[in-house]
């Protein structure tokens, strides 16, 4: 019974999201500085179907509007660990992290505190 | 509801000064470090008066009785509500939320602000500008602005006209609140109709504008902004009077009805009942007049739906009398007993604009404006008659959302038009009736970094201008940080109102002569024109202090203009469709520097190369400098108390190069003027003392160095003759101006 009732709350879940044209969502993104951010949010808009994007530097997380029938927020988590950024969900590979430019190395303590400074 | 919310702080800007605040800081825990949150949102609940934390997490926001739920948002964190009973300061320290909404971000205004954002050339001139020159209406705001320079008219009327990349005001489009205002009937003397204390902001933009807007501006536009019953004080009072005799009373009231609801009444008047003759040309040296204004706003905001709207009704009655001083209207009317003017204009303004934002799509919103006004004139100057009423209907519909993503956004949307003009001109009536519809299309690129352009597109179908498109593009890029380079062209095209625009030639004995070439206007072809332009600027650090450096070049290359010619004979002003180049060139350079904590200066220089082929030949444009320079010193002290009591000394000094004076050789030699004016200095200063927030008195002298115009008017002791004339204007008529007034304000 229970597991019906969690495949019925599931199943209805993924209809009602799979009709939002303008689902919204918040990901928790790492990146320590402006540059970052015009670097994930470029991602998002690189990626089809994102309508908008913003990510705070100071909270790290990004709020996206974006098309479920066109993508999907595993699409996105993944095209932002592309260009080197990690999500909570997905891990930039080391080779992506190593793209981005010196200031934005927010895998390094040292850096976040001069950045925090 | 947060999202409307946060548009609506973006829509009304808001200016906050003399009266109770709540201030504090706002922080977020880092690592055990209370660190500042920067553009956290600041808000009373229920209503749009709200303002956005600085780099240093500070904020400080209006209190007032009705209000005790003070909002603290910021994206990511939790929304915090305070009950707060008495304005004071506060620390506010968020913490991380994991629903979230989006950022604004403000920081704290300067007096005058470039954008570095924005693909079109837009200076803002905000309430703290408006007031280093106390006085009066929307012509006198720009005295402390390079962008626009402001003329006298004439020596009878004592109207200011303004000119922007050496163009007169009826090649500018100017607008209150997006609609068209200062146009048609209106543009001799509708710069004079607002007064300085309504305005909140006022926008310049240089060069093409928007297509949104229309297909009429041509040298650029210039947006004035009202004060808005929600978030201006709850009562306003302004005196003000000078020694020329000038007295001026502004009162307003603004009331919060409910949660949706405000309302203001804004009321104007001013008066000037003493005839000076200090050049002792027999003249008055500005006109008697009297103005009452009034105008009442509605203000409807609804957080929880997305709707807002603006109600407006204004009815202005303004009179002058200018002319001989033993000029008396009921006995010398129309006579040559005395020379003499009278102008009464009459104007109603109804208006509405209302806006809807999509939810949880802030991207997507529409709004329509809708205006009605009717101006009516009864004028004469000497002999001659000139009366004209004005019916316009203006209608837009725009549609804004974006295509794909928010890098991509749009304007769409609909465009009507509707004039009637009935004059009277010296012995004649003539009638016209205007209208159009168009549709215009407006989309905007921008890559969230150093490029954006804007690319507009409007078709019109104008039952005198024919169907014709109007082409805009913006361009902005930002090569490095702190600077900023813009491109854009354009074009604009209207018709035009020859007698009301050229009004102060009736103040002369030039006979007005219109050389009927078959066309739609007063047998004269519409104007058209392209306007090309470029401009750069940097912003730098020098010893710690900011200031920035910007230099921009425009070029108007007219199609077809009414050519306005002046010089082929003193007797005539002669009226004709250009036949060859007509061609105005501007070269601006600035320098704006924080030489120290409280104390501004800007610098500017101007280069006009203005030219047209007249029928005598390519000539100069008349009585306009070719070099200007303009410095503008401001430095008020720091608070003298925790009442905000402070000193504010604000002073102006503008250099203007000599002006071609049109040609009077072929008059009799006492009628003759040099061929050149010399060139001329003035400064005009001011002395602000506030004493708490809600009251401040100021002292200020306009011209205070005194130089006048030589002969303002020509032949004023034969002013039935052949040779007078006022209109050659090129400096100040009036000597130096005190002048003394007080604000009082109450939230």
């Amino acid at each position: 019974m229970k597991k019906t009732i969690m495949l019925l709350v599931m199943l209805f879940t993924a209809v009602a999201f799979s009709q939002n044209k303008n689902a919204k969502a918040t990901i928790e993104v790492d990146g320590v500085c402006m540059m970052c951010k015009k670097r994930i949010e470029k991602a998002c808009f690189k990626t089809k179907g994102v309508k908008s994007a913003e990510w705070n530097v100071d909270t790290h997380q990004l709020v996206v509007v974006y098309d479920e029938r066109k993508t999907s927020l595993k699409i996105i988590n993944e095209n932002i660990a592309a260009v080197g950024h990690d999500t909570k969900t997905v891990k930039a590979s080391d080779e992506a992290y190593n793209s981005v430019h010196e200031c934005c190395k927010y895998r390094d303590e040292e850096l976040i505190k001069e950045h925090h400074k | 509801m947060k999202n409307n919310m946060l548009l609506l702080l973006l829509l009304l800007p808001m200016f906050s000064f003399s009266q109770d605040v709540v201030s504090g800081t706002v922080v977020e825990d880092v690592n055990g470090n209370k660190v500042p949150v920067y553009g956290a949102n600041v808000y009373w609940s229920g209503t749009s008066i709200g303002v956005v934390t600085n780099e240093e997490g500070r904020f400080s926001i209006p209190f007032s009785k009705e209000n005790s739920q003070l909002v603290i948002s910021y994206v990511g964190y939790a929304q915090q509500v305070l009950n707060i009973t008495e304005p004071q300061v506060i620390t506010i320290q968020l913490e991380v939320n994991s629903s979230l909404n989006e950022v604004v971000l403000t920081a704290e205004r300067k007096a005058t602000e470039v954008s570095l954002l924005d693909s079109r050339q837009i200076v803002t001139l905000n309430s703290k500008e408006l007031l280093k020159a106390a006085c009066c209406n929307l012509s006198e705001s720009f005295e402390t602005n390079a962008a626009i320079d402001v003329n006298f008219s004439d020596a009878v009327t004592g109207t200011k006209q303004i000119k922007m990349l050496g163009l007169t005001n009826p090649y500018i489009l100017i607008t209150q609140e997006n609609i068209p205002s200062v146009r048609g009937a209106s543009q001799a003397y509708g710069l004079t109709f607002t007064p300085g204390t309504w305005l909140e902001t006022i926008q310049i933009t240089k060069g093409a504008g928007s297509v949104v807007n229309g297909y009429e501006s041509i040298a650029g536009q210039i947006n004035a902004e009202l004060l808005k019953p929600l978030t201006d004080a709850a009562f306003f009072v302004n005196l003000y009077g000078s020694v020329d005799g000038r007295v001026e009373l502004n009162t307003h009231v603004n009331q919060k009805l409910n949660d949706r609801w405000s309302t203001g009444f804004y009321i104007h008047g001013n008066h000037r009942s003493w005839k000076k003759d200090n050049n002792d040309d027999g003249f008055i040296d500005a006109p008697l007049a009297s103005q009452v204004n009034i105008l009442n706003r509605w203000q409807y905001a609804n957080h929880e739906s997305g709707w807002v709207s603006f109600f407006d009704f204004r009815y202005l009655k303004d009179e002058k009398l200018a002319g001989e001083i033993g000029f008396k209207p009921e006995d010398d009317r129309l006579t040559t007993n005395a020379w003499g003017s009278e102008i009464a204009t009459k104007r109603i303004d109804v208006s509405n604009k209302t806006g809807y934002v999509f939810k949880d799509q802030k991207y997507k919103s529409f709004g329509l404006q809708t205006s009605y006004s009717n101006h009516d004139q009864k004028a004469y100057y000497g002999l001659r008659r000139y009366d004209i009423n004005h019916q316009s209907v203006y209608s837009n519909f725009i549609y804004n959302s974006i295509l794909s993503n928010t890098q991509n956004k749009f304007k769409a949307g609909l465009s009507f038009t509707y004039d009637q003009y009935d004059e009277y001109i010296i012995d004649s009536s003539v009638a016209r009736k205007e209208n159009s519809i168009g549709a215009f299309f407006e989309y905007t690129y921008d890559n969230g970094d150093n490029f954006s352009l804007v690319a507009g597109l409007r078709a019109d179908t104008h039952n005198i201008l024919g169907n014709f498109v109007t082409p805009r593009l913006h361009l902005r890029y930002n090569p490095w940080e702190g600077s900023v380079f813009r491109a854009s062209v354009g074009r604009g095209k209207r018709s035009a109102n020859i007698f009301t625009e050229n009004q102060r030639y009736f103040a002369s004995s030039r006979n007005f002569i219109v050389h009927n070439e078959g066309g739609e206007v007063y047998g004269l072809n519409p104007e058209e024109a392209w306007n090309y332009g470029a401009s750069f600027l940097q912003k730098f650090k020098v010893f710690g202090k900011r200031g920035d450096v910007s230099l921009d070049y425009y070029i108007t290359d007219f199609k077809n203009q009414i050519v306005v010619d002046v010089d082929q004979n003193p007797n005539e002003v002669q009226f004709y469709n250009l036949k060859g180049k007509s061609i105005a060139q501007s070269v601006q350079a600035d320098l704006n520097y924080n030489l120290a904590k409280h104390l501004d200066l800007r610098l500017s220089y101007k280069y006009y190369d203005v030219s047209t082929e007249y029928k005598k030949g390519n000539l100069t444009a008349p009585l306009l400098a070719k070099n200007r320079v303009l410095a503008n010193i401001a430095y008020q002290t720091h608070h003298l108390n925790e009442k905000g009591g402070r000193w504010k000394f604000d002073a102006t000094w503008n250099w203007v190069g000599k002006q071609r004076i049109p040609d009077t050789s072929v008059n009799p030699i006492e009628y003759q003027l040099s061929d050149y004016s010399n060139p001329f200095s003035k400064l005009n200063a001011q002395v602000t003392r506030v004493f708490t927030k809600q009251f401040e008195v100021y002292l200020g002298g306009e011209n205070v160095l005194n130089y006048k115009q030589d002969t303002p008017i020509l032949a004023a002791n034969d002013p039935f003759g052949s040779y007078f004339d006022s209109t050659m204007i090129y400096g100040p008529i009036q000597g130096a101006n005190i002048y003394a007034g007080l604000r009082l304000k109450i939230e």
